[in-house]
């Protein structure tokens, strides 16, 4: 493992155990997925609601403890189930954060935009003084376009995009070099979304920062990222730069998912034929044998069946797991 | 610009052409800082208040409160009874009457305090008497719903918080704890503890409660806990799936901190409520007690004893009956108005 990477996930998975009648039975949220970002890098991650988007960045952070694999952060072991690494995560808070989908729950509603945005700074005592937190706070605000005179005010008092904001100055109050982004702009406006995505975007030039980018917006993800992932129900199908895979899909989930992205021109539209899965994504609970997306897949064989394909590179860094060639 | 312009006929876009730059003036300065003026910001606090003070029947209620508590604050230094003091030949007076040695003394001149509510059969001024069973009544019911409060929300935040088998643990303590029946504890404890306790206490402020009042306040203290338990602990389950409480743990907030800061002041509504309508069960259970002979003992007042001291003359004194029985029942109606005034206020959620 090379440290020219700012995160390596390797078979990284999280099962959570589910009572069905008298058992107890391991629900497979992420399965087996790889993958690794670069400094300054963004990886898109896509996939349907469901399929362990939100799991994968939870788990990175270590909000929840991973059923297995090895998480690698700037050099860094942060766990390891082979080599029985498990390290304290306290220091690295101050390095990963994560800003959160619902802008509404994500804020406490009973503090003050500067308690919430000086809550990390409180934390971590990253100040010396009164004088200096309430500095650094302001900086924040204005780094996210916030007025001064909003930080005694409550959350509830803010739109949703003012909220995203809030939860932005909140990630970048410890200044970490690696923020997980889950779905920050899927329940904002579109008109919102661009001004967050460009922040995202600014942000990033400024301060150097990766992102691992969890959306289900096809189309946002391509105008961010650098690279993007494709899962489905907790397999990791498809890694390409985002202009390869947006032009060149490999794996048919992708081809159906690109095929679903609204065209803005209703004469190309006409044109473009739609992909359409039948049958709806099998419970996580009863997982299909070998290709989970094989009792969905035009081109499915009896190979599928049997095995899991196996994450293989096409070329220029192009991953794809399936058997079709 | 203006020229090259044409209208679509059924546009419902403003035509322009019609307006000159005369018909338009600029905004002022003080009319583009009213577009970033943003209502008074309100607190939690400030917002529930608002809320209180439009209901009637809780402000009814907190007048009452008020009232009560000044009463009983302030009486017994401006009334020269004691609750104690038996005065000879002054027994079984009715209301507002004078013993015959008390009117010799009115004739003579000197000035004497009536009797409000009369006398007992000791000869002790009752309305004294019913301020300081009102008084013990309001005491215990405060500090018996604190106890409870305090109890109550140490065991279930922290159920609830740590929640999966620690959880499972503690709610089954719980659920035995419910199923012993408080009364006989009660009765048993004081019987107990008045063997063991009584020679040890004499002399101190205890001793004026008495080992009753104390079999009380621990019966209150290991057994009333547990439905503020079961209360907290599931506000804290569901407070707990919001997504700030993870923030708090990707930013790296210790457990207690976030306890303290983001999962209890978002249950202190329900918090408040509970302890409100605690204290008048408390006062229910300390007038039974009372009355049944378990209560403060002799010849310290309490709103249940003078009721059932009453009992033996109710036909030719029925005042003495019904004075502390309404004392009862102003306090408890009022704390159950100020209760339910409290949840419209707070939590809004569960009025409507």
């Amino acid at each position: 493992m090379s440290s020219e990477n700012i995160l390596e996930v390797s078979h990284l998975k999280q099962y959570f155990p589910v009572k069905n009648g008298f058992r107890t039975v391991p629900l497979k949220a992420v399965d087996d997925i790889s993958f690794t970002i670069k400094p300054g890098e963004t990886l898109g991650l896509v996939g349907e609601s469901g399929c362990g988007k939100t799991t994968v960045g939870r788990t990175l952070l270590r909000l929840y403890q991973p059923t297995s694999g090895c998480i690698v952060f700037d050099g860094d072991v942060l766990y390891d189930s082979e080599k029985k690494i498990d390290v304290k995560m306290q220091p690295y808070r101050k390095q990963m954060q994560m800003v959160f989908q619902d802008p509404y729950s994500s804020l406490n509603p009973r503090m003050t935009v500067e308690d919430i945005i000086g809550e990390p700074l409180d934390v971590h005592k990253l100040y010396t003084s009164k004088g200096e937190r309430h500095d650094k706070i302001m900086e924040l605000m204005e780094t996210v376009g916030l007025n001064a005179e909003h930080a005694t005010r409550y959350a509830h008092e803010f739109s949703g995009g003012q909220r995203q904001r809030i939860g932005i100055a909140r990630a970048l109050a410890v200044d970490p070099k690696f923020i997980v982004c889950d779905e920050p702009v899927s329940a904002l406006d579109v008109s919102i979304q661009a001004q967050v995505v460009n922040m995202f975007e600014d942000l990033q030039k400024q301060r150097g920062l990766s992102y691992l980018f969890i959306a289900h917006d096809l189309l946002v993800v391509q105008h961010i990222s650098d690279r993007i992932a494709v899962m489905y129900l907790g397999h990791m199908m498809e890694i390409a730069d985002a202009d390869e895979l947006m032009d060149n899909p490999i794996h048919p989930y992708t081809q159906s998912l690109l095929s679903a992205v609204p065209i803005p021109d209703p004469k190309t539209a006409r044109k473009s034929q739609r992909i359409i899965l039948e049958g709806d994504v099998p419970s996580p609970l009863k997982m299909p044998s070998g290709c989970p997306f094989r009792t969905r897949c035009r081109y499915a064989t009896e190979q599928c069946a049997c095995e899991m394909p196996p994450f293989t590179d096409r070329g220029n860094g192009h991953m794809v797991a399936c058997w079709n060639k | 610009m203006k020229d090259n312009f044409k209208k679509a006929p059924f546009s419902a876009q403003i035509d322009l052409s019609k307006f000159s730059m005369q018909d338009f003036e600029k905004a002022t300065d003080e009319e583009k800082r009213q577009q970033d003026v943003m209502g008074e910001s309100t607190t939690f606090f400030k917002d529930g208040m608002r809320r209180l003070r439009r209901n009637p029947l809780a402000m009814l209620a907190i007048g009452i409160l008020i009232a009560l508590i000044i009463v009983i604050i302030f009486a017994p230094l401006v009334i020269p009874y004691g609750y104690a003091d038996i005065m000879k030949g002054s027994a079984n007076l009715h209301p507002f009457e004078y013993s015959a040695s008390e009117l010799k003394q009115i004739a003579k001149g000197e000035s004497v305090f009536p009797h409000i509510f009369g006398t007992d059969s000791l000869g002790r001024d009752y309305f004294i008497r019913v301020i300081y069973g009102a008084r013990v009544s309001l005491v215990v019911g405060i500090f018996a719903s604190i106890l409870v409060l305090m109890i109550g929300m140490l065991y279930g935040s922290i159920s609830g918080y740590l929640g999966g088998r620690v959880d499972l643990v503690m709610m089954r303590i719980v659920d035995i704890i419910y199923s012993l029946p408080d009364m006989l504890l009660i009765i048993l404890l004081a019987v107990v503890l008045n063997e063991t306790l009584g020679s040890i206490i004499k002399g101190t402020i205890f001793a004026k409660l008495g080992t009753n009042m104390i079999a009380l306040f621990i019966v209150f203290g290991l057994l009333y806990w547990v439905g503020m338990a079961r209360l907290i602990r599931g506000q804290i389950l569901t407070i707990k799936q919001n997504e700030y409480v993870l923030a708090a743990k990707c930013i790296g907030t210790s457990t207690s901190r976030t306890i303290l800061k983001h999962i209890l002041p978002n249950c202190l509504s329900v918090i408040i409520i509970t302890t409100a309508l605690q204290i008048p069960s408390a006062i229910f259970t300390e007038s039974y007690l009372s009355f049944v002979g378990l209560g403060v003992s002799a010849p310290m007042p309490s709103l249940g004893s003078l009721a059932n001291e009453a009992r033996s003359g109710m036909m030719t004194y029925p005042e003495r009956l019904l004075f502390p029985a309404f004392a009862i029942c102003l306090i408890v109606l009022a704390l159950n108005l100020l209760g339910d005034g409290l949840r419209d206020a707070f939590d809004p959620k569960l009025s409507r």
